[in-house]
């Protein structure tokens, strides 16, 4: 017998007899009505240290290349399918992703900048679905800065709701600020892998 | 080996040896009483616990549809459980469609020679691994070191664990029995022997010391082809692989590397992709006190040009079919691995992880390890007795996992196991006395008489001096309740006036 029928036959003899419940479903699906999902999206994700700024989304352009000043970034990888229109007043060196580089490749790159699938207020996590202007899940993990612009209306507003809107057929990347430890006597301290820097541009 | 190292690891407390971790380990109660002599771990670990205790009530408390969700989390599992064969088939349809090759392992040693033969086929001399407590318990590390092939941690706490020489004492928090200091040390004394050394200015400060480790495992992140990984939650509906974490290694091993080994235990599984919806509300919150994780990562075979391109999962028994079969403890198979049990626990607090002599210590270790390997040994027999059943890990688990209830049930599994012949009898000759009104009065009486007597008593020998070791034997009443009241009653019949309020 091999280890699939081997352990098929111990599971279906140990459950012979098993109690299968009826499943409750008494949690909150959605935050009550009235709630701004952006000013509690912002604050929430900008409780784990992330950079927020919450714009008009005409402003995008101007505040991408600002906030790529502020942090000195001198080259930028995109994914290929980024609008050009976003990056008119950057001025750094601006990589748009092969497809093909890879980790030690894009090891020298300062910072990327994506979109997102969706976001969640209650939690303040951002969800990648390496889909239309996110990329490839490498070029948002090597970089040190992750600049991420949210629209508003990529927000929702509980971990249910957020379910409902990714699919699972794509690699999901779940963000909530940027990378943190608490091993070392349970202190919480921002930066191992991953970006040790987040900015989330929320736009109206 | 430095000086400061060598002090420390001949200090008081356990320190068992990765590898032969647990091998020669005295039972709990024997470990525990070394456990209590070592005033760091002790010092560590009220800090740690105590912090998190709170932090762990505030986001719980944030949320009032919490009991709804534990509920409901516990009901997911449950019904999952019950149908796990039919789940399971679903999980390895769905994953072989979407790229993965799905391996099944009856116990630790096959499920590491699968793992071996994968990384042998890829002539990896080095693998990365993210925190995995399934490849801790099969001691995976262990067999591949012995196949020539270095595996390399790359949690901070378990980089920690592994340069320090020792095993982990927490499954959240590995190195929890560490303070800055001898992780400064430890850093500064042995990353130059495995890869990038620490820098000379190295102090203790947290951030300094996550700086060290990034550096140090940068390289192995870029350059490795072959990673292992466990899982948090495996979908049946859709193949689909979770994996919880913090610090940005698991996107890096789940991300960079050619080829990807998840081993998954059987009872990882939930039914369907919406389910995640209940789980990943309740084990941030209950993991690291935070409403959500900075990263999670959830992936389904292959995805081409994305992530590694050649995936494999291995499906592991290792003795839990053993611990579904078991009406009572069954429950313990709901367990997502967030430690809320442990930073609750007194006991845990007091002694830490290595005196359970297991991976998985604390309260749900010891419900968990007699389940799954049953309690011959009596390393497993000894666990369900670390408790002081108060109930404090019941109410703070995510899945409601009754582990008082368990534990009472493993108790009289140890003991028809391993009989305590005195034990039995001294029960015996309880029920005798206990089992007639008059003869109860007999002895009550004659107890009354040399009652005073035993307080006197200090020390009693063998097993009964298990109690007088920390406890009196209590005094006996001159008169008992039965006396007294007879008196009391035949005095009021005699007495003329009804007057007899007060009397003692």
């Amino acid at each position: 017998m091999d280890a699939r029928e081997h352990i098929l036959s111990s599971v279906r003899s140990a459950i012979t007899g098993a109690v299968d419940p009826a499943i409750p479903r008494g949690y909150h699906r959605s935050l009550g009505d009235g709630t701004d999902l952006v000013d509690l999206f912002a604050e929430r994700v900008g409780d784990y240290r992330a950079e927020v700024h919450v714009i008009d989304a005409e402003e995008l352009p101007r505040r991408i290349g600002r906030v790529l000043g502020e942090h000195k970034t001198k080259s930028l990888i995109i994914p290929s399918d980024l609008s050009a229109k976003w990056l008119i007043t950057t001025s750094c060196q601006v990589i748009p992703d092969d497809g093909r580089t890879d980790a030690a490749g894009l090891d020298g790159v300062d910072a990327v900048l994506t979109g997102c699938a969706a976001a969640v207020a209650l939690t303040g996590t951002i969800v990648l679905d390496a889909g239309p202007l996110q990329g490839r899940r490498l070029i948002s993990l090597i970089p040190d800065l992750h600049v991420c612009v949210v629209p508003a209306s990529s927000i929702v507003g509980t971990v249910p709701e957020v379910m409902e809107r990714i699919d699972a057929t794509h690699p999901l990347t779940w963000i909530s600020g940027p990378s943190a430890t608490s091993d070392i006597e349970l202190d919480r301290v921002e930066g191992v892998h991953g970006p040790r820097t987040l900015v989330v541009l929320i736009t109206r | 080996m430095s000086n400061r190292l060598a002090r420390t690891d001949q200090g008081p407390g356990l320190h068992p040896k990765p590898g032969v971790a647990f091998l020669g380990m005295p039972a709990f109660p024997q470990a525990a009483k070394v456990a209590l002599g070592d005033d760091q771990l002790r010092t560590n670990l009220g800090r740690a616990t105590d912090t998190i205790r709170t932090k762990r009530l505030a986001v719980v408390g944030e949320m009032p549809d919490w009991q709804d969700l534990r509920e409901s989390a516990a009901a997911i599992k449950d019904h999952t459980l019950a149908n796990l064969d039919r789940y399971l088939v679903q999980f390895e349809e769905a994953a072989t469609a979407a790229g993965a090759t799905v391996h099944w392992a009856v116990d630790a040693e096959e499920a590491c020679r699968i793992g071996v033969e994968i990384a042998n086929r890829h002539n990896a001399q080095d693998v990365i691994k993210v925190k995995s407590m399934a490849t801790q318990e099969i001691e995976l590390n262990e067999a591949l070191e012995a196949a020539g092939i270095h595996a390399w941690e790359t949690d901070l706490a378990e980089l920690i664990v592994q340069l320090g020489g020792d095993t982990p004492s927490h499954f959240l928090v590995p190195a929890i029995h560490r303070n800055r200091h001898e992780i400064a040390d430890i850093f500064t004394d042995r990353m130059g022997e495995v890869g990038r050394p620490a820098p000379d200015d190295l102090t203790a400060e947290p951030r300094r010391l996550a700086e060290a480790a990034r550096l140090h495992l940068r390289d192995k992140f870029l350059d490795t082809t072959v990673a292992f990984s466990g899982a948090n939650f495996a979908i049946a509906e859709t193949g689909t692989l979770v994996v919880v974490e913090s610090e940005g290694n698991g996107r890096m091993c789940l991300t960079c590397p050619e080829v990807l080994v998840s081993v998954v235990g059987i009872e990882k599984l939930l039914p369907s992709f919406s389910d995640l919806e209940v789980f990943m509300q309740v084990l941030p919150r209950s993991s690291t006190a935070e409403r959500m994780n900075p990263y999670t990562t959830m992936w389904t075979g292959v995805t081409p040009g994305d992530g590694p391109q050649e995936l494999h999962i291995i499906l592991i028994d290792n003795g839990r079919t053993r611990a579904l079969a078991d009406e009572v403890g069954r429950q313990a198979l709901r367990c997502i691995r967030c430690s809320a049990c442990l930073n609750v626990c007194p006991v845990y607090e007091r002694v830490g992880g290595h005196a359970y002599g297991s991976v998985y210590p604390g309260p749900i270790g010891a419900i968990l390890n007699p389940l799954l390997h049953g309690v011959s040994d009596e390393h497993d027999a000894a666990l369900p007795f670390a408790s002081s059943l108060c109930g404090a890990c019941y109410e703070a688990c995510p899945v409601a996992i009754d582990i008082p209830t368990v534990l009472i049930d493993q108790r009289a599994a140890a003991i028809r196991e391993h009989p305590e012949p005195a034990e039995a009898a001294t029960m015996k000759l309880a029920g005798w006395a206990l089992g007639d009104a008059r003869r109860l009065g007999r002895l009550q009486r004659l107890a009354g008489r040399f009652g005073g007597l035993a307080s006197k008593i200090r020390w009693l020998p063998g097993k009964l001096g298990g109690w007088t070791r920390s406890r009196r034997i209590p005094a006996v009443p001159e008169k008992s309740f039965r006396q007294w009241w007879a008196e009391r009653e035949s005095e009021s019949e005699t007495a003329q006036d009804g007057d007899d309020h007060g009397r003692a």
